[in-house]
């Protein structure tokens, strides 16, 4: 396969059959996807869903095991090098080199994709600048706290200017005010133009940073559109939720039928879907059923993902 | 990474793996006090071995049948030691450490770097040390009057000649290991080898069996590639030593740059 120059609509990234296999274990299971230039394109699922698996064969770090894959135009089985100098890599798990500073950290980094050193220390200052992280410079990596590893990682992978960044699941372990940040900083950098691929068992950050995705369970894709698209085919506007003392919920058998359009039964509350929730929030209580607490709200990916696979998305 | 099965000796790798040398040039920087470890070692055994135990022996033959006196005799040998002591202990614990706990290498995976790069890179670095130490052990002899001939310059390359041989067998070996108890199995071989190997005592010592053993394995073919070196009575036989060293080291690497790939890219 020849490089191909990127241009107009040719998607980023085009996954046919793709197939990811580790013995007689499939991690990811033919599935087709398409991502297009400037778009902020999201892999949701709960863990062992193959999302990992799939943004590692992406990312030219684990090899294909059937199917398909052009990412950048090119194949990554035979120009795996040059896809990865194009790429900005946010792991999982932290990989920052522990034993140099945070400004090494970004330096050396850049050397790695063979800038000269002068061109990788200006852009190291500047990233550290977008990611407020200047002060911290010439410490070493290991002090700083998670979110700050984060958002240095997260400046890591943009030292090489990538078109198209792939993100592993980018906030989990943060706190709130951490999590903001970083979606601030993603944000910021969605708009310049950088094309996004992120994993995530978070419905809010599918919903805040996603323009597409695709919710994949058990190494197949079940269901593909924008968030709210999703919501909309999979689910009703609004979800009444209620809670039961301890004990009471199993003997309410039946006692739901008909509320709503439809009724998901979790082990610590029941969903009662709907497009006025305070409707059904009435007839319930006419049917003499007394909740501890009673919450209506809008249906969420969450609710969709419970729709599709029939599970919580964090168990 | 296909070109890479393709060609795995020469070909191996690329210029990108001298950034694996910077970065670890930029790791001493914080701590080059680390780098002195690697210097004293064979020093000390010099010492008290050479000159300690120097004085209870006596003279002994050297190469070519000559007696020379015991510091002379085991100061090249200690340089050969350590030169596969510090390759060994590169290239398996820290090794080893690096490919499963390290998140370092997978940090650099995903630039263009390869593998092969990774490896190589580390394996220069590992050689660029053990040159340092060489240099300096080269130093210590001239000041202890250990010199007799222009040729102790050779046992600069002789010994990284001997580092890349244990390198990249280290290094293979370390690729099948699957736990830290594999190691035992290193020192297993690693410790005779740096007691018998003519190292301590000439090996008309041995019975014919034992010596014609004791030839077969590396570290011999490097003790005696320094010794004649430093000495500078140089046969034909150093060949076979050169010979036997190269063959070793290109085999090892062969090894690895197969597994490599398959260690680091699941």
């Amino acid at each position: 396969m020849s490089e191909q120059r990127v241009a107009g609509t040719a998607p980023l990234i085009q996954a046919r059959g793709l197939t990811k296999r580790f013995g007689t274990f499939t991690a990811v299971d033919a599935v087709d996807f398409d991502v297009q230039p400037g778009e902020a394109f999201g892999f949701l699922g709960p863990n062992g869903a193959g999302k990992t698996s799939t943004m590692r064969m992406i990312g030219c770090t684990s090899p294909i095991s059937d199917g398909t894959l052009l990412v950048l135009g090119m194949d990554p089985r035979t120009e795996g090098a040059k896809i990865r100098g194009r790429l900005g890599v946010v792991p999982q798990q932290d990989t920052l080199d522990n034993e140099l500073t945070v400004r090494e950290n970004l330096i050396i980094y850049g050397r790695y994709f063979g800038f000269s050193r002068p061109e990788c220390a200006r852009r190291a200052d500047e990233l550290l600048e977008f990611v407020q992280l200047t002060d911290r410079g010439k410490d070493l990596v290991e002090p700083l706290s998670g979110g700050m590893k984060r958002r240095l990682t997260i400046a890591r992978s943009l030292i090489n200017e990538p078109d198209l960044m792939l993100l592993d699941e980018p906030t989990t372990g943060l706190d709130p005010q951490a999590r903001h940040l970083v979606w601030d900083r993603l944000y910021r950098l969605k708009q310049r133009g950088v094309t996004l691929v992120l994993t995530t068992h978070y419905m809010d950050e599918a919903e805040q940073l996603c323009d597409r995705l695709v919710v994949m369970d058990k190494a197949k894709i079940v269901a593909e559109g924008s968030p709210r698209q999703l919501i909309e085919r999979y689910s009703t506007r609004e979800v009444a939720e209620f809670r039961f003392p301890a004990g009471v919920q199993e003997t309410l058998d039946g006692q739901f039928e008909g509320l709503g359009s439809r009724i998901e039964k979790l082990p610590d509350r029941v969903l009662a879907y709907a497009d006025d929730g305070e409707a059904v929030v009435i007839a319930a209580r006419e049917r003499g059923l007394h909740p501890e607490t009673v919450l209506v709200r809008r249906s969420t990916l969450e609710d969709v993902f419970l729709r599709l696979t029939g599970r919580s998305l964090i168990e | 990474m296909t070109a890479l099965r393709i060609t795995p000796l020469f070909a191996f790798g690329s210029r990108r793996s001298l950034h694996m040398i910077e970065r670890n040039l930029l790791v001493y920087r914080h701590g080059w006090l680390m780098l002195l470890s690697g210097f004293f070692e064979p020093l000390f055994y010099l010492l008290s071995i050479g000159f300690g135990l120097g004085k209870l022996v006596g003279d002994v033959n050297g190469p070519g049948g000559q007696l020379i006196s015991y510091t002379l005799f085991v100061a090249p040998a200690l340089l050969a030691a350590s030169s596969m002591n510090g390759a060994i202990s590169e290239s398996t614990f820290n090794f080893f450490f690096k490919l499963n706990y390290d998140k370092t290498f997978a940090s650099i995976l995903t630039t263009p770097m390869s593998p092969a790069d990774i490896a190589l890179g580390e394996l220069g670095w590992a050689l660029m040390r053990g040159a340092l130490y060489t240099v300096g052990f080269i130093a210590v002899m001239f000041v202890l009057g250990l010199v007799r001939s222009p040729l102790i310059f050779l046992t600069l390359p002789g010994a990284l000649l001997i580092g890349f041989a244990f390198a990249a067998v280290g290094m293979a070996a370390t690729s099948f290991m699957r736990s830290w108890q594999d190691f035992d199995l290193i020192q297993l071989v690693i410790l005779p080898m740096f007691l018998f190997s003519g190292t301590f005592f000439p090996l008309d010592a041995m019975p014919d069996a034992v010596r014609l053993l004791i030839q077969l394995t590396p570290l011999y073919h490097g003790v005696e590639l320094l010794r004649e070196l430093s000495l500078g009575v140089v046969g034909p036989d150093i060949l076979v030593h050169v010979g036997y060293l190269a063959a070793m080291g290109l085999l090892g690497f062969t090894v690895v740059a197969g597994r490599l790939d398959k260690l680091l890219l699941k």
